[in-house]
């Protein structure tokens, strides 16, 4: 019988096997950043134990960095203790950190694929759930707990229990302003919180095969949200395109070698998935959350639930929850939402081609008066390549908040939060309570629905703002 | 890591599904750089509500938290263990845990029991009958126990050997040096590294 992709890159990596034990895998890449770290390393330097393979591992600074005057002292001294201890502890183990202020800095998720770093048929692991989106490279990569980042700090290798699989096939064309985030949104309430849970899924069929990179990037992102374990996608000539030439990409005849070797990096036509899901990409429109967990979403077009439409009597209980937290009634058109804040950026939606789609649809008007928007880049290499395109005068132009590169308002670690009652539209990945700041609400979107939210001051679509103008786009 | 072998408390019901890992421990906690002191953050924003089940006088000093399905969803921390067990939780029953908090879990000696969302039912009218109620929670034996209740849990096992002897993974894996060297002898040149360039 054939073997699926997720199964052909764990079988390489299998450094032990025994009957009744987890295999022991080898992990190619490991990435650090200060949050999950600080207590692995403790580990360590209590057991006398060292880094084995500092040459496979990265350290970068992104939670708690702030996005304003970076280059003054960090004013809160828990982040500013955080931050030193990363640096401490990276000088002596002798790990390689990108820290705030450093041109490769920037959100762990997106810095890896950016230096070449991520690729394809490599494990890929980080004390972060976000590290599927490196599966977007067809690698196996998954988010760790902090014991498991100081087992692969000290042995470079992870004891694994085996994992299901799961296809998830798109097939068709995504209609005009449906992106690859409406596509996941969609994708994870349709299967919803827990339905990936155990398995890694691998996205396949033709909508899938047309994604750039960095959209790609974008859905395996969110796989965790689905719950599972990793998201993946076989590697292609969008994959080798994207990696060519990138300064931690193989060279000469390493790169033919690695090319020749992940050509093979797809399910056999005869391998048997333990769960399968298709979706027709046609069928989808740009897609909001209304609740307080990524599976509680719906179209823009549609209305805020009824709880009692719910079959499942916790489903039911969840909604009613999350509709009194979300201050939200049953019925509500999802365009009526009105929205504070607009959060542009995230290890999702911070790379350049996000902010040029958000910069287009903002280009020649204005962000609403009461409504304040953040763009922040998700990389120091984000934000210089997007200076360079004359981005970031669209935001600032438009009325928007240029940032320096970090996680910024994704998760309440750094200045960049909701007050109580505030409500967003953010290119994040999560809404749960308080996860933006405490008691604020945030409804996940794209950045073209973000960035057309900003300009009419509630929930919409680029198509909504077709009436009052028309949109230049940026680039073209 | 602590053993685990057989743990008898009292339990706290949680009737909520999908609690993720920012409401078992917010963000901001997790500027700490230890394992302990977190114990104050465990569902900090829930706990701020009189009405919340930890805020019960009837619970206070519960030690197994029987909670809705998915729990531990979202966010890798693995603080949201440090502030289970900082509170004092020995288990924590679901119908279905999100891998990796089961994962640390298991890590951390605090250990994850899946039953069945109907034997979950009965434990909440158990315990919400009677806060004083015992539970018995035997990885020895694989079974969870109260009043009117036995439910055999599955875990496999490798972890339950590795829980019940309180075993570091980090000193069993570092017994394969070998393996692991001669993996290493062997990967392909083409792969990437970190040096600098």
């Amino acid at each position: 019988m054939g073997r699926t992709l997720a199964e052909k890159v764990w079988d390489d990596h299998v450094v032990r096997h025994a009957e009744g034990e987890p295999d022991l895998l080898f992990i190619d890449l490991h990435l650090l950043h200060e949050v999950t770290s600080p207590q692995a390393f403790d580990g360590l330097r209590k057991a006398g134990r060292t880094v084995r393979r500092t040459d496979l591992t990265l350290a970068t600074e992104d939670h708690n960095t702030p996005t304003l005057d970076i280059d003054k002292p960090i004013a809160d001294p828990v982040s500013r203790a955080q931050l030193e201890t990363l640096r401490k502890n990276c000088a002596e183990f002798g790990v390689r950190l990108h820290p705030l202020g450093d041109v490769e800095q920037g959100v762990v998720h997106v810095v890896g694929p950016q230096l070449g770093l991520t690729q394809p048929g490599t494990t890929v692991v980080c004390g972060d759930s976000h590290t599927s989106t490196h599966g977007a490279f067809g690698a196996l990569a998954f988010g760790i707990g902090t014991s498991q980042v100081e087992h692969v700090l000290a042995t470079q290798t992870l004891p694994l229990a085996p994992f299901k699989t799961m296809a998830i096939t798109v097939e068709g064309e995504l209609p005009e302003s449906v992106t690859a985030k409406d596509l996941i949104l969609a994708i994870i309430a349709k299967i919803g919180t827990g339905g990936g849970q155990g398995y890694v899924i691998e996205y396949r069929g033709s909508a899938i095969e047309k994604l750039s990179m960095e959209a790609r990037m974008t859905v395996c992102n969110m796989s965790i949200e689905a719950g599972a374990r990793a998201g993946m996608i076989a590697p292609d000539e969008t994959t080798f395109a994207y990696l060519e030439g990138r300064p931690h990409a193989p060279q000469g005849d390493d790169w033919d070698a690695a090319v020749a070797y992940w050509r093979t990096l797809r399910s056999d036509d005869d391998a048997v998935f333990d769960h399968e899901v298709v979706i027709d990409a046609t069928e989808l429109a740009p897609f909001v959350t209304w609740g307080t967990n990524p599976g509680q979403g719906a179209p823009l077009s549609e209305s805020v639930p009824d709880p009692a439409s719910f079959e499942d009597a916790s489903e039911q209980f969840a909604a009613e929850k999350a509709l009194e937290y979300m201050g939200l009634t049953a019925g509500q058109p999802l365009r009526d939402i009105a929205v504070d804040t607009v959060f542009v950026g995230s290890c999702t939606n911070g790379r350049i081609e996000d902010l040029r789609s958000a910069a287009s649809v903002l280009s020649g008007h204005s962000v609403a008066d009461g409504v304040r928007m953040l763009v922040v880049p998700g990389s120091v290499r984000v934000a210089l390549q997007a200076v360079e395109e004359g981005l970031d005068k669209v935001f600032t132009a438009a009325g928007a908040e240029w940032r320096h590169a970090g996680c910024s308002m994704c998760l309440g670690m750094n200045p960049d939060q909701l007050a109580p009652g505030e409500r967003s539209a953010s290119t994040s990945n999560r809404n749960f309570e308080g996860r933006q700041g405490k008691g604020g609400r945030t409804h996940l979107v794209s950045p073209q629905v973000a960035a057309a939210t900003a300009v009419l001051g509630h929930l919409a679509s680029p198509a909504d703002l077709s009436d009052a103008a028309v949109s230049t786009p940026v680039g073209a | 890591m602590e053993a685990f072998t057989t743990h008898t408390g009292r339990a706290v019901p949680l009737r909520r599904s999908n609690v993720d890992t920012d409401q078992i421990i917010p963000a901001h906690w997790l500027k700490k750089v230890t394992r302990d002191g977190f114990e104050d953050g465990l569902f900090e924003a829930w706990r701020k509500d009189p009405e919340f089940v930890l805020n019960s006088a009837a619970y206070k000093g519960g030690t197994v938290l029987v909670a809705g399905p998915d729990f531990g969803t979202g966010s890798s921390r693995e603080h949201a263990v440090w502030a289970l067990q900082n509170y004092g939780f020995k288990a924590v029953i679901s119908s279905r845990f999100a891998d990796i908090f089961r994962g640390n879990s298991l890590k951390n000696g605090l250990l994850t029991v899946v039953l069945p969302q109907e034997t979950v039912d009965r434990l909440w009218k158990l315990v919400e009958a009677d806060p004083a109620a015992e539970v018995t929670v035997d990885l020895v034996d694989r079974q969870v126990r109260a009043e009117g209740i036995t439910a055999d849990f599955e875990l496999d096992e490798n972890a339950r050997w590795r829980l019940l002897e309180g075993l570091d993974d980090i000193s069993l894996t570092l017994r394969e040096d070998e393996s692991i060297a001669a993996y290493e002898a062997r990967r392909p040149s083409f792969k990437p590294s970190t040096v600098e360039v």
